[in-house]
């Protein structure tokens, strides 16, 4: 029987039920154990699992990112948690030059079955240190698996879909859906497998393609459109890498328009990766030119109404899908509409 | 034809000195060949080669077993050798062959063979600290009386990953042996004009672990040290920081003709290389004479030649080997068809 939870206690439902399954899931990171984590999701593990597969760590992310890659390669399946994405930074080495190459160069040999959970994005009011997504930091590099949950469903079905995964997985959590609440469905039925893309909403306007937190924005704004006439249809990516081809393709052929909802800045967001593909693949199907809703070329800012604007919000999507279903024209962001930028 | 030992009695036949001195007069005539097949054209790339830290890599693979894992540098062919890897799996490597240790995909800077203990090695300086760190957090998770041995060079310490690694395993008791390699140079610059103390092994302090510092050039202290490092961390009683004083006769990689000595340097480190060195206390003790160690001195050069022309026989790997291995299981929906809707 589904449950009603937030999703933060999604999250440590899955790391529970895995760990319960798997002696091998450990799990560590800054304040994950003894205070259950900083946004309480891993709440319970550490009493249930004890202090030798659930352990708190010093502030070191490259020392324990790389822990993680030495204890999967020995055939633990370590689940760390950096607590802000842009604390990878300092152990992105670890990920990107180790983790993702170590089964190409054992020949095959050694596996890295890792994941690593990081809370992205704007909405809570940390800065502009605070509140990037930066997929394109996890998405270039060949060998890891990203992906990102909309609600506490896939947030749950993600994350025992990625400690069962057998190469590194890349888990980015919209922090601003921690506290979100939903039925969760918390035995294997509830899993969610990576590499699928899910039908959010039916529509036949445009097909809206988005991820993590832009799946509840633009659903909100489908919402809206749906009452003049207009009914989008939303694929939620839930996989980034490697995105769900198929799924997409699909529904462009029976909607003739593609739109991206991505919350990264213009400049080498994955959006353009989408877009990209379906012009090559789609073309003859498309009866409109294609584009991305996206947030500006800026840093995060702070200022709660500025924060509110950066990213792609309800009323931006209306007015941009609206706009371009309604003329067939791509409209101009909201920064270029109004001047400011 | 090459030898034919396995890797695993490679590494057990360490456990005699003369094969020890095989082993290092091995390592030595590898790098050397390695060093010609470059300036010759043969090999494309670059190489760090590591004539003069043969002793350090020979005396840890003694003391070690292969269920232990070690992490080593993009300096490894020494450590790969001395762990057992076959000349033949080393060159062909090298020499981007499909009988090559990764099948060809990794060349000079990537040794490989897990059976052995061997995780590919790195070439980013100091990130095996992390990993190796992580290894040994494996076996205490899982109560194996395995070491990790992380092998570093003098740079490294200067690097994050070594003092977040050394404070980690610290916290966590966790059975690993840090071994810097101390060859006087962190690529081109000295140890001196870069780190601000003078014995690396005091770092140890910072993390109240267990240090201790050893002659490089030393097969047998460096085995006494290690052996001591690695029972510790078998038994329980967690990490070390052990230094080994050694010298780096080559450049720091093949454009490198190392300039920058100071005069004299290189002739005083020459009066203690490790093969020497070695060489005289087996005469000096009896465990061999002067035809018994020539003798092996040509079997190793016999054999690598032999492993060369093999190597050189073995065909490029397929251009399909660039996809292989970098996914275990790659993530696919039912619905992703990929490219069958062109218009």
């Amino acid at each position: 029987m589904p449950r009603k939870m937030r999703m933060n206690s999604a999250i440590a439902a899955a790391i529970g039920d895995e760990m319960r399954a798997d002696d091998s899931v450990v799990m560590f990171g800054e304040d994950i154990a003894a205070a259950g984590g900083p946004f309480k999701t891993s709440a319970g593990l550490l009493e249930e699992f004890g202090p030798v597969r659930v352990r708190d760590t010093p502030i070191s992310e490259m020392a324990f990112t790389g822990a993680a890659v030495g204890a999967a390669s020995m055939g633990l399946r370590p689940v760390i948690e950096i607590m802000f994405m842009e604390f990878l930074g300092v152990a992105l080495d670890q990920l990107s030059t180790q983790a993702a190459k170590f089964h190409y160069l054992s020949g095959g040999t050694v596996s890295v079955p890792l994941v690593v959970r990081a809370s992205v994005g704007v909405g809570t009011g940390f800065g502009t240190q605070h509140s990037q997504t930066l997929e394109n930091w996890v998405t270039a590099t060949p060998g890891l698996v990203v992906a990102s949950p909309s609600d506490p469903q896939t947030a749950y079905g993600l994350t025992r879909a990625a400690i069962r995964n057998p190469d590194p997985v890349i888990l980015l959590e919209p922090r601003a859906l921690y506290s979100a609440r939903g039925a969760v469905e918390t035995d294997d039925a509830g899993i969610v497998p990576l590499g699928a893309a899910r039908e959010a909403r039916r529509g036949d306007a445009a097909t809206v393609v988005t991820l993590g937190r832009t799946t509840s924005v633009t659903l909100d704004a489908a919402a809206r459109l749906a009452e003049d006439g207009v009914e989008i249809e939303v694929v939620d990516l839930l996989t980034l890498v490697p995105w769900d081809v198929g799924a997409v393709l699909a529904s462009v052929s029976r909607t003739g328009r593609l739109v991206v909802v991505e919350d990264s800045p213009v400049t080498g967001g994955w959006g353009g990766d989408i877009v990209a593909r379906v012009v090559r693949e789609a073309f003859g199907y498309l009866r409109a030119a294609p584009f991305r809703i996206s947030a500006p070329d800026a840093p995060v800012p702070y200022g709660k109404e500025l924060e509110a604007r950066y990213a792609p919000n309800a009323n931006e999507v209306v007015r941009q899908l609206g706009a371009y279903v309604r003329t067939g024209y791509v409209p101009d962001p909201w920064w270029v509409e109004e001047g400011v930028a | 034809m090459t030898e034919t030992k396995t890797t695993y009695e490679r590494r057990e036949a360490l456990a005699d000195p003369i094969a020890r001195y095989q082993r290092m007069v091995e390592i030595r005539t590898v790098e050397d060949t390695v060093n010609e097949l470059f300036a010759t054209g043969v090999i494309h790339g670059t190489t760090h080669l590591c004539q003069g830290q043969e002793a350090l890599a020979v005396g840890l693979a003694s003391v070690t077993r292969p269920d232990d894992v070690v992490t080593a540098t993009y300096r490894g062919h020494g450590v790969a050798l001395a762990l057992g890897m076959t000349p033949l799996a080393l060159l062909a490597e090298i020499m981007g062959k499909t009988g090559g240790c990764t099948g060809g995909v990794g060349g000079s800077m990537h040794m490989s063979d897990p059976d052995i203990g061997l995780l590919p090695t790195f070439a980013i300086v100091g990130a095996g600290l992390p990993v190796a760190t992580g290894a040994a957090l494996a076996f205490q998770v899982r109560a194996e009386d395995r070491v990790a041995v992380a092998v570093f060079g003098d740079g490294a310490t200067n690097i994050g990953a070594f003092h977040e690694s050394l404070n980690l395993a610290a916290i966590w008791n966790l059975p690993v042996v840090f071994v810097v390699d101390n060859n006087v140079y962190g690529e081109y610059s000295r140890w001196n004009v870069t780190t601000p103390v003078e014995h690396l092994y005091e770092r140890a302090s910072s993390y109240a672990m267990r240090s201790a510092v050893v002659d490089g050039m030393d097969v047998d202290g460096v085995r006494d040290t290690l052996d001591a490092a690695v029972l510790h961390a078998r038994a329980g009683g967690g990490p070390s920081l052990v230094e080994a004083k050694t010298y780096r006769f080559a450049g720091h990689s093949r454009s490198d003709a190392a300039p920058y000595r100071p005069d004299g340097e290189l002739e005083s480190w020459a009066h203690r290389d490790p093969i020497g060195v070695t060489r005289s206390l087996l005469l000096e003790v009896g465990d061999a004479d002067e035809a018994a160690v020539a003798a092996v001195e040509d079997h190793v050069r016999t054999d690598v030649r032999a492993a060369v022309d093999d190597a050189t026989a073995m065909p490029a790997p397929d251009i399909r080997a660039m996809f292989d291995n970098i996914w275990t299981d790659r993530p696919t929906a039912a619905s992703s068809t990929g490219g069958d809707r062109r218009a």
